[in-house]
């Protein structure tokens, strides 16, 4: 980048220290120079970046991958009618993975820091431990949480197993929460508050003007009103129509599979649907136990068809 | 002697599995090289959050060398036996064996020399041994690798030599990673590749890259300049040890910074404040020397030296804690809202364990055997009763939610808020008490009155249901809540016999099993449970004395009497175990505990440690130990001759048949030492019982003195002299089983 470039008037905002855009682009033009694939987010409704079958299904079998993109993460138990200044039903992660990990993945990481304008001369960042495990998915790894000066702003995991299965090689994954993200390097904060577009004065776009009305309309909706008769129904017929789709998909002695992905589609959605239910109070606690195990016996089953699939590996 | 230098460079070690590896780095390492013949003089490990390193001093440069006698076949055995014989031993002729000879003949013997290897090759396979085998409570794989470990290891350090002169790198490889004399200063400040030696120029140059080594001397470090800080504004440090090593383990190169937040937050519980900032920032909290209130202001420790001498990382970690603290106000501020007994109704929904029902179904248990309790306890039974209903309530506030471990606190805090007597807040926090064995314990009539009934439904629920603790196994803390009665009855030193709270708590329980089996009406079942227990408790009684717990096969039998029986009976046991420990623990010795648990009808705590108490003291004097060598003396005859006669000497024995003055006067003593021990027992004065005991004495030693009991040819007079010696033994058995005791 030039002199000039700096200096003209569309760089600095999108300047990531200045505008939330411009983080997200930072990232992505980061992690494109490494290699990866550049996404788009996956068009269901899923709880994590982890859910993308750019993660879930390609963290499976031995082909090598290297992807990364921006998902938009719905919590609906989270939301708190966009009162609360840093809680939402609704917000970004950026998620990379990269399989096999590479020997210099936690360097990557804090280049990738440096990118947005945290700089470890400044700033105090740590790697404090944190194992994930996602019993929906039937997944684990082990790795940290990413520290910069106390706040956690990144998750960083060296997957094991997925869907129940061993990973082999290993995908490191690494998840930035954008919106704490871009608080911190912003100085906000208040999520609200966040310079969206970079700009300042009247063409000033702020992360509430995006984002505070729906955060209000889906928490009155996922507390409230979500239809819960709907949302049971549609739980079961997710359910049956993925196994409908895997019964399908398996062809040849049960050798090879057809419609992984379509499949996992319905996984995802069972999942989205369990966790609006779950917002709206009506799981018990030992339901809630049956209904996870439900969702993970499906994902295991889809990560079972897709390592029959060529994209799993399958000859 | 050569030292061995070894360093395994890995990604973020997790902070709480540091300490564990460095030991047993050390401990796997030393000990095959010991089983490899290799003695070495001494041997340290250390750690940070990215190197495991050991030093091991004063390692022989070769294994010694040894010899191997191998024994073959006789002399002349058949070719065959010969020929295996040389190829086994790697022998060319037989006439490279030497004959030896045994009682049975000549055989051929031959002494195999093996002579020792260099050190650093038997190392060379050692080190990646222990690295492929390491104990990581958690361990991974990477990359394409297959090697595990805590997290991705990057390089090894190994080094091999004498003081004197540069040491050897140790040749191996692991997973495709070659052991050199490389390693890597801190990640930020000095991440270049240094060339090491050995263990001084290691640690210095460690030193120089800003890493440092020692995990102690971190702490130290930690620990100094942060009390330093804190003096300089006239404060002290709130000191945690667990939080201190953890930060220990969190850096390599600690830069210890204050920060502030604003008074405003000072408002909120310093509980809260201090779990706030200790769980989620891993910082310390400073309190105010002169008031002993919490400051407003933090200890952070920094990983790293900043351009700006840490101002952006402080500002960071400020606003980071003002983000949580104001989470917390905030939590606080709207759990203020909702009265304690308002919150039962959520408790109701809540299981507290799927065989016992809601958390508000083990309330109401609770609040009824409070009340019962209180008289006992010197507590007025309405408060009890007030503070077990709403000592539960915060477990959903917004707060324990967020804090498990502010349990009870808050409930303290909210029910001193909403206007609660002080006694019934105080409960709400003490009934819990005590956690653990350095934890206080409640001395507070209406606190001990609801930590009793809490524990006492807890260890009644789970024996009904059949929880008990196994082995190692003890998930519902029941041997805790366990001690934690026993802990509360002694030092409150209470008078409360066992068995009729173990009976009061089991009632409402096993009637609720019953009911649920049966599928019959409440009512009817309580009134049968209670029949049953009444029945039951008669011989719990029994119970206390075998400590040992057999497996009764009868048990699983699905009938209520069994049921209640098997839970008596254990539940009792438990406590005679657990008392036994802590006695032990307290010093006591363990044969006494025994021998005043043997008696019958013991379930009052404080009656059984007095009573140990007096044994021992009686024990050490001249007349205890005499008394009990006679009493040893006269079981031992009655045991020998009750087996040779296959009968037993029990019963009075005839006071017309005395021949001897010894005899009578024995038989008299007997008789008013027995009425004064009893008379003592009663008063519960168990020393003048025992110095009622102690008047036997000379007359037990006159009797054997002049006394022949085996009389030869006159078996009546045998017989009454025999059920004389019992009588010493039934004596006795007033203040304790002494056949228990140890010589």
């Amino acid at each position: 980048m030039s002199a000039a470039d700096q200096s003209a008037p569309q760089q600095s905002d999108m300047d990531p220290r200045r505008s939330f855009q411009g983080l997200i682009l930072t990232l992505q033009r980061f992690w494109a120079e490494q290699g990866c694939v550049i996404l788009q987010p996956y068009d269901m409704e899923v709880g994590a970046g982890t859910f993308h079958p750019a993660t879930t299904l390609r963290a499976l079998g031995p082909k090598a991958w290297n992807a990364a993109y921006v998902q938009p993460s719905r919590r609906p138990k989270d939301g708190r009618y966009g009162e609360n200044p840093n809680r939402l039903q609704h917000y970004y992660q950026f998620q990379v993975i990269l399989k096999p990990s590479p020997p210099d993945l936690q360097d990557l990481y804090l280049k990738s820091l440096y990118a947005i304008g945290i700089d470890a001369a400044l700033h105090d960042l740590r790697f404090v431990e944190d194992d994930w495990e996602s019993p929906t998915l039937g997944a684990w790894g082990l790795g940290w949480e990413c520290w910069c000066d106390g706040m956690e702003v990144s998750q960083f995991t060296y997957f094991q197993q997925v869907a129940g299965f061993e990973c082999a090689p290993v995908s490191g994954e690494l998840t930035y929460g954008l919106e704490r993200l871009a608080m911190y390097v912003q100085g906000v904060d208040r999520v609200f508050d966040l310079n969206f577009n970079g700009r300042e004065g009247g063409q000033k776009v702020t992360y509430g003007d995006v984002f505070l009305q729906a955060e209000q309309e889906y928490s009155r909706h996922n507390f409230e009103h979500a239809d819960v008769d709907m949302l049971f129904s549609q739980f079961k017929m997710a359910e049956a129509a993925c196994r409908k789709y895997l019964d399908a998909g398996w062809e040849g002695e049960n050798k090879k599979h057809l419609m992984a992905l379509p499949a996992y589609d319905q996984c995802i959605k069972a999942s989205h649907v369990f966790n609006l239910l779950d917002a709206r109070g009506v799981i018990s606690v030992t339901e809630r136990q049956s209904y996870i195990l439900r969702v993970r016996e499906l994902a295991k089953a889809c990560g079972e068809a897709w390592l029959a699939t060529e994209g799993g590996g399958a000859r | 002697m050569p030292d061995l230098l070894l360093e395994l460079f890995s990604e973020e070690i997790p902070a709480r599995m540091q300490a564990r590896a460095a030991e047993d780095l050390r401990k796997l390492v030393t000990d095959k090289l010991v089983a490899a013949g290799l003695v070495y003089e001494g041997a340290k490990a250390f750690v940070t959050p990215r190197r495991l390193a050991l030093a091991v001093q004063g390692i022989p440069a070769r294994q010694p060398d040894a010899k191997e006698e191998k024994k073959g076949p006789r002399v002349g055995a058949p070719e065959g036996a010969i020929a295996g014989f040389l190829k086994s031993a790697g022998l060319k002729s037989i006439n490279e064996a030497k004959v030896q000879q045994d009682k049975k003949g000549d055989f051929y013997l031959v002494v195999i020399e093996k002579p020792g290897r260099p050190a650093i090759e038997v190392i060379g396979e050692i080190v990646p041994e222990v690295v492929r085998g390491f104990p990581w409570p958690k361990a991974m794989r990477w990359g394409s690798g297959r090697l595990t470990w805590v997290r991705p290891l990057h390089s090894i350090v190994a080094t091999f030599g004498p003081e004197t002169e540069d040491p050897e790198i140790v040749k191996f490889t692991v997973d495709g990673i070659e052991a050199g004399n490389t390693t890597y200063g801190h990640r930020f400040m000095a991440p270049q590749p240094i060339k090491v030696r050995r263990l001084d120029d290691y640690v210095q140059k460690l030193e120089k890259a800003k890493v440092v080594l020692d995990p102690a001397r971190r702490a130290e470090i930690i620990l100094t300049d942060a009390k330093n800080l804190a003096f300089a504004q006239g404060l002290e440090l709130v000191e945690d040890h667990s939080l201190l090593d953890e930060v220990a383990g969190l850096v390599e190169w600690p830069v210890v910074l204050m920060g502030t937040f604003d008074q405003a937050f000072l408002q909120i519980p310093p509980e809260v404040i201090r779990s706030t900032i200790r769980a989620n920032q891993k910082c310390f909290v400073l309190r105010d020397a002169r008031t002993d209130k919490l400051a407003a202001k933090f200890i952070l420790v920094a990983n790293t030296e900043a351009a700006d001498g840490g101002k952006a990382i402080i500002a960071g970690n400020e606003r980071v804690i003002r983000a949580r603290l104001s989470d917390a106000k905030f939590f606080y501020e709207t759990d203020l809202k909702t009265r304690l007994e308002d919150r039962l109704p959520k408790l109701s929904g809540i299981v507290f364990h799927e065989k016992l029902g809601s958390q508000v179904e083990r309330i109401e248990r609770i609040e009824r055997l409070a009340r019962e309790l209180a008289p006992a306890v010197g507590a007025d039974p309405a408060l009890a009763e007030r503070a077990a209903k709403l000592g539960k309530t915060d477990l959903v506030s917004e707060m324990v939610g967020e804090f498990p471990e502010l349990q009870g606190v808050m409930g303290r805090y909210y029910g001193q808020a909403q206007g609660e007597d002080e006694t019934v807040a105080r409960a709400i926090e003490d009934h819990y008490r005590p956690q653990g064995p350095s934890d206080r314990v409640p001395s507070e009539p209406v606190s001990v009155a609801v930590a009793l009934a809490d524990k006492f439904d807890t260890l009644a629920g789970f024996w009904a249901i059949e929880e008990k603790p196994t082995g190692s196994k003890d998930p519902y803390a029941l041997r805790r809540a366990a001690l934690g009665i026993i802990r509360i009855v002694l030092e409150n030193k209470l008078r409360l016999p066992i068995m009729p709270i173990a009976e009061s708590a089991s009632r409402p329980i096993l009637a609720r099993r019953h009911h649920i089996s049966l599928g019959k009406n409440v009512s009817e079942e309580e009134s049968i449970a209670s029949r049953l227990i009444a029945d039951v408790l008669h011989r719990w009684t029994d119970s206390i004395a075998s400590t040992a717990k057999d497996d009764d096969p009868h048990a699983k039998v699905p009938d209520i009497d069994a049921v209640g029986h098997e839970l008596a009976a254990d539940m009792l046991g438990f406590f005679a175990d657990r008392l036994k420990v802590h006695l032990r623990e307290g010093g006591a010795r363990h044969d006494l505990v025994d021998a005043v648990f043997s008696l019958e009808r013991q379930d009052d705590l404080l009656i059984i440690v007095r009573r140990v108490e007096a044994l021992a003291d009686f024990l050490e004097t001249e007349d205890g130990k005499n008394l009990l060598a006679g009493y040893k003396r006269a079981t031992n005859i009655i045991r020998i001759e009750e087996k040779k006669d296959n009968k037993s000497y029990t019963g009075a024995p005839d006071a017309k048949a005395y021949k001897q003055n010894e005899e009578r006067a024995l038989a008299e003593t007997i008789g008013t030492a027995k009425a004064e021990a009893a008379a003592a027992l009663e008063a519960e004065d168990f020393t003048s019982a025992m110095a009622a005991i102690a008047k036997l004495r000379p007359f037990v030693d006159a009797f054997f003195d002049k006394v022949t009991v085996n009389v030869e040819d006159d078996a009546k007079l045998r017989e009454n002299r025999l059920k004389l010696l019992n009588e010493i033994r039934e004596a006795t058995a007033a203040v304790a089983d002494f056949s228990k005791i140890g010589g």
